[in-house]
């Protein structure tokens, strides 16, 4: 590694407010929540084929607690089938709808992705192909019979047949079916931007694309086996959550198993106490006993574990970043450090000019006059904020180039880097006065050649604005023939608008930010500063990167990283969580696992919050589930036994109408509680940054401590309402 | 001073005494682990057996090791159980019969000490000396090598190893236990117990009629009994015959042995660990508990209503006279949050309710503070499931102390947590159902339940204290018990050492402001509840039936 500069954590000054910029596209404004969709009550009526159709044991198996949930059903009714009372039924009819409500909520989450693999399916049109043969002629080959490395035409109007890199020509390019976007973007050859995707359509121009794609992988493809999660594997939080899950299960089958010798025994010590429809002379009945076992397991997790993960990945999809994996959604979450590309993440995307210093006694608006004039022809991002800096700030009128009479523009150009005006004069004469604006460098020599000099204190600016992460402009005047230096425009980076604070909540979070910039050392060091990031990686190569990510690896963390370029590659593969964007190469796309289709390398912060909301639901509704077992069992127990035992009516500290109606309400409890959650598990629990104690907190008062009160209140409203009906009287 | 006055302060010199030992015997035990030195008389026993001390085990090596030394055990023991009438001073009592030495020699090698057996008439004093009290010293050592292969687990990165078994057997028994035993053992001589290899001697009483008493080593076994929280007494009665337990000042002293290391393992685990706030926070939790059970029990037996206890100001039957009720039930309280399962009152005399808080201790897994070493692995385990819960819910792969808890550790904790709530249940369901077993029942009805239940839950908890009342000396309880307690004892060691595996090869990932912090009140408060919330759970629909089903009015 040649000239990497890590800086020590920095701790940045306080750098005064900067001036308010326009709105940015993709721009962080102030901390805010990560929300879903809203839950459409027809979805759920759309959804309930989908949800019989998943009782299917076959399928259901998979899912230990509620496969459960169905055994016990099916048993129930069978025993309400020989003994016909209305409360057996009553029981029966809510442990199938608690079995259904949980595939419900699934088919819902799947519901949702299944409506956008359609819209994706419609952009997959079987078009016809122009490939160029060896020969150097064209044929044409339906586009789903192209291979790897065929090389196809395609021009203005024209579908892109599949997946590949622009290896000729430039052309805008419709990508909207894909990202949504409907402004065209550039694609053109060689680069960082000649990537295409199958399925977008070429506006202008032609190009010749090598297809990178192997038949029927193509990108869309992919996408729409993602959305509609076909093959969603399980996380491996998931997998370890069901692994509990499944080990409550069993603990809760024991705990009623082998209630029932314990119930018989009690009864049998009672002889004189009539049977009740919970007790009899062979124990707790078969109906009460699934009851029971049916609200203790921890259904309400249960039900809603995979449809928690659909929507996860659903929630980046609406925010249009394709994962190709959950393990990495999940990493997300986990991410210890965060490499942030300088631009366009950390500052918008160019530099731009925020002060005018005269030199040698001139007058501070001549040079913005000046300083004006020579960048009217200059058509980079530079150049035009030289202009409405001036304009801003000093009043000067925009001018058209057409508007001034007698001046022969000069453009910026990469060879010059200069760009200026001739004023005055006649046309073929010399010119009265010479306006050049350029790179101090290039400037001091034009100043040198035309006999001028250059006052001590431009080299000092020069060095002082260089030396603060700025780029120094010299702006001079020749007129006559005698060059002299007017003063200097320093261009500065400009941080986005809350990106401070967005670091600041990182740093709660316990996630590093390091920013990768291909600038030197000193001039990192103040951007870093004024962003507040943590670190800084200076002068980076992709090599540097790559190392940079191995070594914060070797400590244990995790990396997150975004990339778009070829040489990314390597660092987007090594990284936990890689975000290529969409508009970079094939080569990034595919070393990454997840691509972002906006292009907006600031969705890094998005995807880690859509991660830990991810997990953070997951506990939540567990903890809530666990406790929710504390009233079901008061519910429940003296229900039973109160007969037998008088004394544990005590524990019936709801209140309950009758045992059949306490057994019924925490039976319909528990299945409506599933209903319930269903919009908090597709939206994820609201996530706001902050550190792990105070989150814990938040969550354990909210989910533990609501989930032990809620099912008291939920039971007894419950019960309320249904003590009137047959059955539960 | 009254007896209320007389209990608190002798609980709160218990907590001071305790509290000042934590540190400094903490920090020894450290040593002990962490020494790279072999004492000459260690370096014998490893030449003897044929190990490598400086050889570090994988974690089922270190397993097999754990079994095979158990195994061998419990064969010795069998052995001498069954051949005493062959052996010297064997004070002419007859070899066990083989359900009985079945049970008897699998209940010390476990650490539980259940006794189906009276001492003073079933046992020689070889038996009681070469057998019973050497399983008293190696079998809480075993419960300790275990915890500290785990903590282990949680320090080491990038490795499969968890340490040498036989040299963390030998440094217990012979840096740890040995000498405390031997001092405490003179202490309680001083006290007043006895020591001596006499046989049964005809005593005149002082009202004149004769009595038969048995001396023998008491004062010996007495000290490793209640300091390797074993709990098999050298008489029936336990620590309530004036022999083992002679004054109110011993019965405070082998309260302080049966929860020394207990409480003081914490700081050893904290010093290993290399933040002893996390040693700090796990003792907190343990000690909440016990003294939260402590309140609850005395309170329930000083708050009884019936006759006879409003009469004597609280309910007293069963309770020695010379220790009082606060006395008694701080004895009751720590032997049911332990492992040792001594009693000094007898626990089927408790009111229901009272009684229902030692049931619950024992199901609380005993982890506050629990057995030798057994008390901080369990702890360490809720520690992990609790971790579990609490890292989902601020939204990262859950991690304890560095170490990700996926789902291969999940597995081990979960399997853990599953294992003795089974044994219990399934043996109490199994004995509730069977006509002979419920016969063997003193009394009818609920309280009869609860004696078969306390019976299965001390046996799979390897506690070893008894509800008494019921009669267990019969093949089926001898077998079925014998079965829980190695079933209670072992398959949770299997799942704590591959948990240390999974654990020692993870490289850990470092500490930032995303990480749960586990040494802080908060996390000592949820991992309190979660303990509480599993037992309560797990075993409401049992204690239901049983102690609250006599106990609520």
């Amino acid at each position: 590694m040649s000239t990497t500069a890590i800086g020590a954590p920095v701790s940045p000054p306080d750098i005064p407010a900067h001036p308010a910029h326009p709105a940015q596209p993709g721009q962080p404004g102030p901390p805010r929540q990560v929300r879903g969709g809203l839950l459409d009550p027809r979805q759920l009526w759309r959804s309930a084929p989908d949800a019989l159709r998943k009782l299917n044991p076959a399928t259901l198996y998979r899912n230990p607690v509620m496969f459960i949930v169905e055994i016990g059903a099916v048993f129930t009714t069978v025993l309400a089938i020989r003994d016909e009372t209305a409360f057996a039924w009553l029981i029966v009819i809510w442990l199938w709808l608690t079995a259904l409500f949980a595939n419900l909520a699934e088919a819902v989450a799947e519901g949702r992705g299944k409506a956008q693999a359609e819209a994706l399916r419609r952009t997959k049109t079987d078009t016809l192909a122009r490939r160029l043969t060896p020969a150097g002629g064209e044929e044409q080959v339906p586009a789903p019979r192209l291979r790897q490395g065929d090389r196809v035409v395609v021009e203005a109007g024209e579908f892109i047949p599949g997946d590949g890199d622009v290896v000729e020509g430039i052309a805008s390019v419709d990508e909207s079916a894909i990202t949504g976007e409907s402004a065209p973007v550039i694609r053109e050859a060689g680069g960082d931007r000649s990537s295409v995707t199958g399925g977008t359509r070429v506006l202008s121009d032609r190009i010749v694309v090598e297809i990178t794609q192997k038949p029927g992988e193509s990108f869309i493809d992919r996408m729409i086996a993602l959305v509609e999660g076909a093959n969603r594997q399980k996380t491996p939080n998931e997998i370890a959550l069901n692994i509990l899950l499944a080990s409550l299960t069993i603990v809760f089958v024991l705990a009623v198993a082998t209630l029932q010798p314990l119930a018989i025994f009690s009864k049998a010590q009672q002889p004189g106490i009539p049977d009740t429809s919970a007790l009899g002379g062979n124990g707790v009945t078969g109906i009460v006993l699934v009851s029971l076992l049916v609200c203790l397991i921890p259904t309400t997790i249960g039900a809603l574990l995979s449809a928690i993960g659909i929507a996860g990945m659903d929630r980046l999809v609406q925010r249009n970043v394709l994962a190709m994996s959950g393990r990495a959604v999940e990493a997300a979450g986990d991410v210890n450090t965060l490499l942030l590309d300088k631009t366009g993440t950390i500052t918008i995307g160019n530099r731009e000019a925020r002060e005018f210093l005269p030199v040698g006694g001139t007058d501070e608006h001549e040079l913005a006059r000046a300083a004006q004039l020579s960048s009217l022809a200059d058509e980079t991002p530079e150049g035009r904020s030289i202009v409405i800096y001036a304009k801003n700030t000093y009043g000067l009128r925009e001018r058209a180039p057409g508007e001034l009479t007698h001046a022969r523009f000069v453009a910026f150009t990469a060879q010059t880097r200069m760009s200026g005006v001739d004023l005055g004069g006649s046309a073929g004469g010399q010119p009265a006065s010479e306006v050049r604006k350029g790179a101090a460098s290039s400037v001091m020599a034009w100043v040198t050649e035309r006999g001028g000099t250059i006052p001590p204190d431009a080299g000092e600016l020069v060095d002082g604005i260089s030396a603060s992460g700025g780029t120094p402009l010299l702006v001079a005047e020749a007129t006559d023939g005698a060059a002299r230096v007017l003063g200097i425009v320093a261009l500065r980076d400009i941080v986005k608008q809350g990106m401070r604070e967005r670091f600041d909540e990182m740093r709660r979070m316990g996630i590093r930010t390091v920013m990768i910039t291909g600038d030197n050392p000193l001039t990192a060091r103040s951007i870093a500063e004024e962003a507040g990031v943590d670190d800084f990686l200076a002068e980076a190569t992709p090599e540097d990167k790559l190392a940079l990510i191995r070594r914060e690896q070797e400590g244990g963390k995790l990396v997150a990283m975004t990339g778009d370029g070829t040489n990314d590659a390597p660092a987007l593969a090594q990284a936990d969580v890689g975000v290529a964007m969409n508009s970079g190469t094939s080569a990034a796309k595919e070393a990454g696992n997840m691509v972002d289709l906006d292009s907006n390398p600031t969705k890094l912060i998005e995807i880690v919050e859509i991660g830990k909301q991810l997990l953070i639901t997951r506990g939540a509704l567990t903890t809530f589930s666990i406790a929710n077992d504390v009233a079901k069992y008061f519910a429940i127990i003296p229900a039973i036994f109160a007969a037998v035992y008088p004394g544990l009516d005590t524990l019936n500290i709801m209140r309950l109408h009758s045992p059949q109606s306490a057994i019924l309400s925490a039976v319909i409890f528990n299945a409506l509680v599933i209903i319930a959650l269903i919009p908090l598990a597709l939206r994820g629990v609201r996530y706001r940054p902050a550190s792990a104690s105070r989150m814990l907190r938040r969550n354990l008062c909210l989910y533990g401590l609501g989930g032990l009160i809620v099912p008291f209140i939920g039971i007894k409203l419950i019960d309320l309402a249904i003590q009137f009906i047959p059955g539960a009287r | 001073m009254n007896t209320t006055t007389a209990g608190l302060v002798f609980v709160v010199v218990l907590v001071g005494a305790l509290a000042l030992s934590y540190g400094p015997f903490g920090d020894y035990m450290y040593r002990v682990y962490t020494s790279k030195r072999h004492l000459r008389m260690e370096r014998a026993v490893y030449r003897l057996v044929g190990v490598d001390p400086e050889a570090d085990q994988r974690w089922s090596t270190y397993l097999r090791s754990v079994l095979a030394f158990s195994v061998v055990g419990v064969l010795f023991l069998y052995a001498l159980l069954r051949l005493q009438h062959r052996l010297p001073l064997s004070l002419g009592f007859a070899g066990m019969e083989p359900g009985q030495a079945f049970n008897t020699a699998v209940s010390f090698v476990t650490n539980t000490n259940w006794q189906s057996y009276s001492g003073e008439s079933t046992l020689g004093h070889l038996a009681q000396m070469a057998g019973l009290a050497v399983q008293n010293f190696v079998s809480a050592a075993v419960g300790m090598s275990v915890a500290i292969a785990l903590v282990r687990g949680l320090t080491r990165k990038r490795t499969d190893q968890v340490g040498n078994f036989w040299v963390d057997l030998t440094r217990t028994c012979l840096r740890i236990l040995l000498p405390v035993a031997v001092v405490a053992a003179v202490v309680l001589i001083a006290g007043g117990a006895i020591q001596n290899l006499h046989g049964s001697r005809a005593i005149t009483t002082l009202a004149g009629g004769t009595q038969r008493v048995t001396g023998g080593p008491v004062a010996s076994q007495e000290a490793i009994k209640e300091f390797g929280t074993n709990g098999g007494g050298f008489y029936n009665v336990n620590s309530a015959h004036p022999f083992e337990n002679p004054t109110s000042w011993t019965n405070w002293l082998q309260i302080y042995l049966l929860l020394l290391i207990g409480f003081s393992l914490p700081r050893t685990f904290g010093r290993m660990v290399g933040n002893t706030r996390q040693g700090l926070a796990i003792v907190a939790v343990m000690a909440g508990l016990l003294i939260a059970s402590f309140a609850v029990n005395a309170g329930f037996q000083m708050a009884h209503h019936g006759t006879v206890p409003s009469a004597v100001g609280a309910a007293a039957e069963g309770t020695e006279t010379r220790f009082g009720i606060p006395g008694s039930a701080a004895f009751a309280s720590s032997t049911t949050m332990t492992s040792t399962g001594a009693v000094d009152s007898f626990h089927d005399s408790y009111t229901s309710l009272g009684g229902a808080t030692l049931l619950v201790n024992m199901m609380l897994g005993e982890i506050a503070p629990g057995g030798t070493g057994s008390g901080l692995y369990g702890m360490l385990i809720l520690a992990v499931i609790t971790v579990f819960v609490a890292g989902l819910m601020i939204g990262r792969t859950p991690e304890y102390l560095g170490k990700k808890i996926g789902s291969r550790e999940i597995k081990f904790a979960s399997l853990y947590i599953l294992t003795t709530p089974a044994v219990a249940l399934i043996g109490t369901a199994a004995a509730m159902a069977r006509p002979g077993e419920r016969a063997g029942m003193l009394n009818a009805g609920a309280h009869g339940l609860s004696e078969v239940l306390y019976a299965f839950t001390s046996a799979a908890n390897n506690n070893g204290s008894a509800f008494a009342g019921i009669t267990v000396n019969t093949n089926w309880y001898n077998t079925a018990l014998g079965i829980a307690m190695l079933a209670g004892r072992f398959l949770p060691m299997v799942f704590v050492l591959g948990l240390a595996g999974s654990l020692a090869r993870q490289q850990p990932v470092p500490i930032s402001a995303g990480t749960l912090p586990t040494q802080r009140p908060q996390f000592a408060g949820m991992l309190a509840g979660v303990a509480v919330i599993v037992v309560a759970l797990t075993y409401f629909p049992a204690l239901a039936l049983g102690p609250l089903a006599e106990g609520l009015h």
